[in-house]
């Protein structure tokens, strides 16, 4: 068990850069999952904690150790791969055994550990087989298994659930979780998957074109999203904006669109990007003044809740309301915003704009 | 596909039993030839059905040679089927441990003129023994390498095909194979034997079967190299059997000896068929 420190870290291929620089203190036992879309340097950045892609610029410690030059091997690591990287001519013991044997552990000491973790891991019926004789999800616990076994410091999961079906990946997520929960091993989770960066992470890294754009815990991602990137990548369905002009304690989206603002707000006038969740409106009331009218183009029922997709003075917008308020395609509800719940950002740098008050 | 086309199919069948015929009458021939008498087989037409003396005239190719007329003294097949193994086998395995050191150095490691050393590999492909085998010989005779084994197996094991097959199959290996290797403490040699070579035993099966053939079927490389009897191999001893026109043949004696010839290799293909395929059609991951 140990804490991992980023300094300054930075990834070139050649002229282009991968990572920009990324500073980040993973405390001991924490799990912190690595969010972001294909490409913004997510993998990249487990791959140099790893040590299988070399650190450019900046230092990476594993406890008080700095691991820059030392190989994966030794860095006291373990790591589940997104296609298992199960050695498909080994059976699950050996599979699981392999790192301890090159180690030169002892036979006994090597059956007490692999038996410990196939019980953890539900796997003791299946330790003599290959792994082509198992599902998805029990190979993906082999693949656990062997990070197990090894005891290590710091456990890495290179999106380890993307090549599950639906459903067993929400129960392998659960799975991961109770893992962690029993074995307290620091832990950094690469997804692409918010709802699995969500469930998991005590704190969360939002990527963004090989920048950490914001570390923080799942609520706060969620509640104070520092940059638009971050609200718009973060929520399901997408984070609505809406450019404005802030005047006078109002937002002014067109002429004849003008919503109103917190009491405490003091922001400077001029140009804003106004974040709205879709499940931060609601259909208003019988008598109720709505802040908006939306022309709804397509509703997409989901069940409990109905998507209404349209448009608001121009810009694309989504709501999340209760399928039994009853509006389809092309229905025109007037809506009213939670108005203690709205974003503000910079319009162009994007950045989170702070509302004192 | 459904096809029903059932003139389309017999014609193609009977293409298909032609060829066979064509190809398998020769050694029905040889098969009968070694099963009859020395008077039985001058007469003419030949019999066309098998005698009794099969057994008779193999165990003479085996164990004394045919009596040829002109040439003191015959070289016992059993001596010569086993020249023609030592070098089968060591070709084989030789192409197969090369091969696959080599084509493991082209894909896992980065070097300089790496590629530059991948392409002269792979143009020596075009290049068959009989195009540099003047070179080649001159450089085993000044080696002393002439009738020796060493000279017969070791200019033949370099092995571009199976560098190449060996190459695109690693290819195939899943990068993190590798780096699961790394993390588990494996080193290069390590993950070489423990993944690379268990991975590759199809391939390296498919490979042991067209180099054993090819070896065993060598004919020019050992007529420059070996002069002594003692190194000559079956399949050029059978040349060299009926060089002599107008001679007084032990044609049974010669086709048991043919078909002496013939049984490793079919050996070799039939006990290893199942590997064989399996490695030239499906990459197991």
């Amino acid at each position: 068990m140990a804490k991992v420190t980023l300094k300054g870290v930075k990834k070139n291929y050649g002229p282009v850069k991968a990572i920009h620089g990324v500073d980040m203190e993973i405390k001991d036992g924490e799990f912190i999952v690595i969010v972001g879309p294909s490409g913004c340097g997510k993998s990249t950045l487990l791959r140099m904690i790893a040590g299988l892609e070399a650190i450019t610029d900046g230092t990476i410690q594993i406890g008080d150790r700095v691991v820059n030059n030392i190989e994966p091997a030794e860095r006291d690591i373990a790591m589940v791969f997104q296609n298992y990287a199960l050695y498909p001519h080994m059976s699950v013991y050996e599979n699981m055994s392999y790192g301890l044997r090159i180690r030169g552990r002892s036979k006994a000491d090597i059956e007490t550990r692999v038996q410990r973790a196939a019980e953890i891991l539900q796997l003791q019926p299946y330790l003599q087989r290959k792994p082509r004789e198992l599902s998805g999800g029990q190979r993906q616990r082999v693949a656990m298994g062997r990070a197990i076994v090894r005891e290590p410091s710091v456990f890495l999961f290179d999106e380890p659930l993307s090549n599950l079906d639906a459903k067993l990946r929400v129960q392998m997520r659960l799975e991961i979780k109770r893992l962690h929960q029993q074995l307290g091993v620091t832990s950094v989770y690469v997804t692409h998957d918010q709802v699995e960066a969500m469930t998991l992470a005590d704190r969360l890294v939002v990527m963004n074109q090989g920048r950490a754009d914001q570390i923080g815990s799942p609520q706060d991602v969620y509640n104070h999203p520092a940059t638009t990137y971050v609200g718009g990548f973060i929520g399901s369905p997408a984070m609505n904006f809406l450019t404005c002009r802030i005047d006078t304690g109002q937002a002014k989206l067109t002429d004849d669109v003008i919503l109103p603002l917190p009491a405490g707000w003091s922001v400077p006038a001029g140009e804003y990007s106004l974040g709205i969740r879709p499940e931060n409106l609601r259909i208003a009331r019988a008598g109720e003044t709505a802040h908006l009218q939306l022309d709804v183009d397509v509703a997409e029922e989901l069940g409990a809740d109905t998507l209404l997709h349209g448009k608001i003075a121009g810009e694309e917008m989504v709501v999340r309301v209760p399928s039994h308020a009853g509006f389809h395609d092309h229905s025109r509800p007037g809506l009213v915003i939670d108005i203690e719940r709205l974003h503000l950002f910079d319009r162009e740098s994007g950045l989170r704009v702070a509302t004192p008050g | 596909m459904i096809e029903r086309r059932p003139i389309a199919d017999a014609v193609g069948h009977l293409i298909m039993l032609a060829a066979i015929f064509i190809v398998a009458f020769p050694i029905y021939l040889a098969v009968i030839a070694a099963s009859h008498t020395i008077q039985d087989v001058s007469q003419t037409p030949m019999p066309l059905l098998p005698g009794a003396e099969l057994l008779t005239n193999t165990a003479r190719a085996l164990f004394d040679g045919p009596q040829l007329v002109g040439v003191s003294g015959a070289t016992p097949a059993i001596v010569l089927l086993m020249n023609s193994f030592i070098m089968a086998i060591s070709i084989a395995v030789g192409k197969i441990i090369i091969s696959l050191l080599s084509a493991f150095a082209i894909v896992y490691f980065r070097f300089p003129l790496r590629n530059i050393f991948f392409w002269m590999i792979f143009i020596t492909l075009m290049l068959p023994v009989e195009v540099r085998i003047i070179p080649t010989y001159k450089i085993v005779a000044d080696l002393g390498l002439l009738d020796t084994y060493t000279g017969l197996i070791l200019p033949l094991i370099a092995s571009a095909t199976a560098t190449f097959l060996f190459r695109q199959f690693f290819m195939t290996v899943p990068d993190e194979l590798l780096e699961a290797a790394r993390i588990d403490g494996a080193g290069p040699m390590r993950f070489f034997w423990d993944v690379l070579v268990p991975l590759s035993r199809t391939s390296i099966a498919a490979m042991f079967v067209i180099q054993f053939i090819y070896g065993w079927n060598q004919y020019l490389w050992p007529l420059l190299i070996a002069s002594d009897y003692k190194y000559q191999t079956i399949v050029l001893a059978i040349g060299r059997l009926i060089r002599a026109p107008d001679a007084f043949y032990e044609w049974p004696v010669i086709m048991g000896m043919a078909v002496l010839a013939l049984l490793p290799p079919v050996a070799v293909v039939v006990l290893m068929q199942r590997w064989f395929v399996k490695g030239l059609v499906e990459t197991e991951k």
